[in-house]
């Protein structure tokens, strides 16, 4: 079964608070994500993994007249969070899949801290089972 | 560059794979290593043969490829060893470890005994499945990942860990011992019985059908079969597999909507494959004591030879049902049972069949219950109880043209 695991950052002001931390916590941040990645992938498990640009550079998109596309740059102010990434991993189980979001959840922020980053965890749809 | 060519190479190779294999394996008591060295020998074909043409003993083409790449690896192993441990270098880098080609590549079939390893119980079914792919199916890693979705790294670490379970669990390159037989080869059909559904239904993304998956879990299994004439399980799986294959094109729509068994345009199924599969099963059956999977393809027969949902044979189905249940504890088994009795005897005595489900732990709250309730509601006319079961079914299962079909359902009922 897969699952896709959404890490949620606070919004700030449209930049993820990352971008304004010490060089050696950033790097730390980005060490621990590179093993867990590693890790994901040694075990048969991982999918894909994608990391997202800020919030400040989000679009809004709604159909327009015509078709055409109708672009606005937000506020986004209801918004408290925001999706910054995430991974597809394939378990054999839920439980593994909130391991996973467990560990990623705790990547360490300023200071070497666990951030303790709220991940959603949600089942990807699939083709049925055989029935018919 | 010709793509005949290029299909009759690719074909050609994944007829040899497991041959070669079995000859480098039996000769090397490595079998990871072995199993590389041949993947490596058939990548190299493949990009050779399409352009030089085929050799005229393919197989000892492949076999001598992949005892150099064995060779050199040794070599570059035992030169690393001597580089780390001048005293203790047990081996000199010049001694030949593997023999080299004698011209008697011995023609030994040993599909069977690498499907044994690869189907090994140690191993977790992803694992096996993507093992017995490479190893007897001679695909590539990244075909292999492509069919599952995933990325070739992701794909690659699963075959290595796969090897490595075999390697810890000291299975030997032989046939199981005869007592231990018919339990290695329950493991291994139902290992290519994974693969084919994994082809029908597809476990993940919207889209039901990645036939490549099918076709080579058929193809596997009538190896097997042309190894084990006699066995009445092997006959039944394959039959299973044809029977199921015979109604692919039946079984979705334009969009890839899902087109359940009793909606199903039936001129569109295969009248070949069912012939086949049909005889198949009666061959099967004909051995005496029969097993689930020619059970089950008694039953996929049943339905594939019915004229109509109305006209099909639900008496024989559902003592079939019946035996199967005897035999499996599948609380899925007791729902088509429910299903079949429905149709023999009403709606009335399915719903009855299937109370006990809810309180099975193993299937209490699956959508399948609510959906086969909906439906069951529906033939007695309770609309309205029915809609809500499709609709909970709906919100609970995981797949995308499940979820749709439910709910064309559940529409489809004017409310009250």
């Amino acid at each position: 079964m897969r699952f896709m695991l959404m890490m949620h950052a606070p919004r700030g002001t449209g930049d993820y608070q990352i971008n304004n931390w010490a060089p050696e916590d950033f790097k730390a941040h980005i060490a621990f994500m590179h093993a867990l990645n590693a890790e994901l992938t040694k075990a048969g498990e991982m999918v894909d993994c994608q990391g997202l640009t800020p919030p400040g550079q989000a679009r809004i998109v709604r159909a327009g007249k015509g078709g055409a596309p109708a672009v606005t740059d937000g506020p986004f102010a209801e918004a408290k969070e925001f999706l910054a990434g995430y991974w597809i991993v394939e378990v054999d189980r839920p439980e593994r899949a909130y391991e996973i979001a467990g560990k990623a959840s705790a990547a360490p922020g300023p200071g070497g801290k666990p951030l303790i980053i709220p991940i959603e965890v949600r089942q990807v749809m699939s083709a049925p089972p055989d029935q018919a | 560059m010709n793509q005949l060519l290029d299909s009759a190479v690719g074909h050609l190779l994944r007829d040899l794979a497991p041959q070669v294999l079995g000859v480098v394996a039996r000769r090397h008591d490595d079998f990871a290593a072995a199993e590389d060295a041949v993947q490596e020998a058939l990548i190299a074909a493949s990009t050779q043969w399409p352009r030089a043409g085929i050799p005229d003993n393919p197989k000892g083409w492949l076999y001598r490829v992949a005892v150099r790449r064995l060779t050199d690896q040794v070599r570059s192993e035992a030169a690393r060893r001597q580089r780390e441990d001048s005293v203790a270098a047990e081996r000199s880098a010049d001694e030949p470890f593997v023999p080299a080609l004698d011209g008697d590549v011995v023609d030994q079939d040993d599909t069977l005994v690498l499907l044994f390893m690869c189907c090994h119980p140690a191993l977790t079914p992803p694992s096996a499945i993507a093992l017995t792919l490479r190893a007897v199916g001679g695909l590539t890693t990244a075909e292999i990942a492509r069919a599952f979705l995933v990325p070739e790294a992701t794909m690659a670490q699963r075959i290595s860990r796969a090897k490595q379970s075999i390697k810890s669990s000291g299975t030997p390159f032989a046939m199981p011992s005869p007592d231990e037989r018919a339990e290695r080869l329950g493991a291994v059909l139902h290992v290519l019985y994974l693969i084919f559904s994994e082809g029908y239904t597809s476990t993940s993304g919207a889209s039901l059908n990645r036939p490549d998956l099918s076709n080579e879990a058929i193809r596997l299994t009538r190896a097997v079969r042309a190894l084990l004439p006699k066995d009445g399980e092997v006959g039944g799986l394959l039959a299973l597999m044809l029977l199921t294959d015979a109604r692919r094109s039946a079984r979705t729509g334009a969009g890839g909507e899902l087109i359940p068994l009793d909606e199903q345009d039936r001129s569109l199924w295969d009248k070949s494959l069912i012939a086949e599969g049909t005889t198949l099963v009666s061959d099967a059956l004909s051995r005496g004591s029969a097993g689930s999977y020619q059970l089950q393809a008694a039953i996929a027969a049943l339905h594939d030879e019915a004229p109509s949902t109305e006209d099909t044979d639900w008496p024989q189905i559902l003592a079939l049902y019946g035996l199967l249940e005897r035999m499996s504890d599948n609380p899925m088994v007791t729902l088509n049972r429910a299903i079949a009795a429905a149709m023999v005897h009403g709606p009335a005595v399915g719903l009855e069949l299937m109370a006990v489900l809810d309180d099975d732990p193993r299937v209490s709250g699956h959508y399948r219950l609510d959906a086969v309730r909906a439906h069951l509601l529906e033939m007695a006319g309770e609309r309205e109880r029915a809609v809500a079961h499709y609709r909970v079914a709906a919100e609970r299962t995981t797949s995308i043209p499940e979820r749709d079909y439910l709910l064309t359902k559940a529409a489809r009922l004017p409310d009250g």
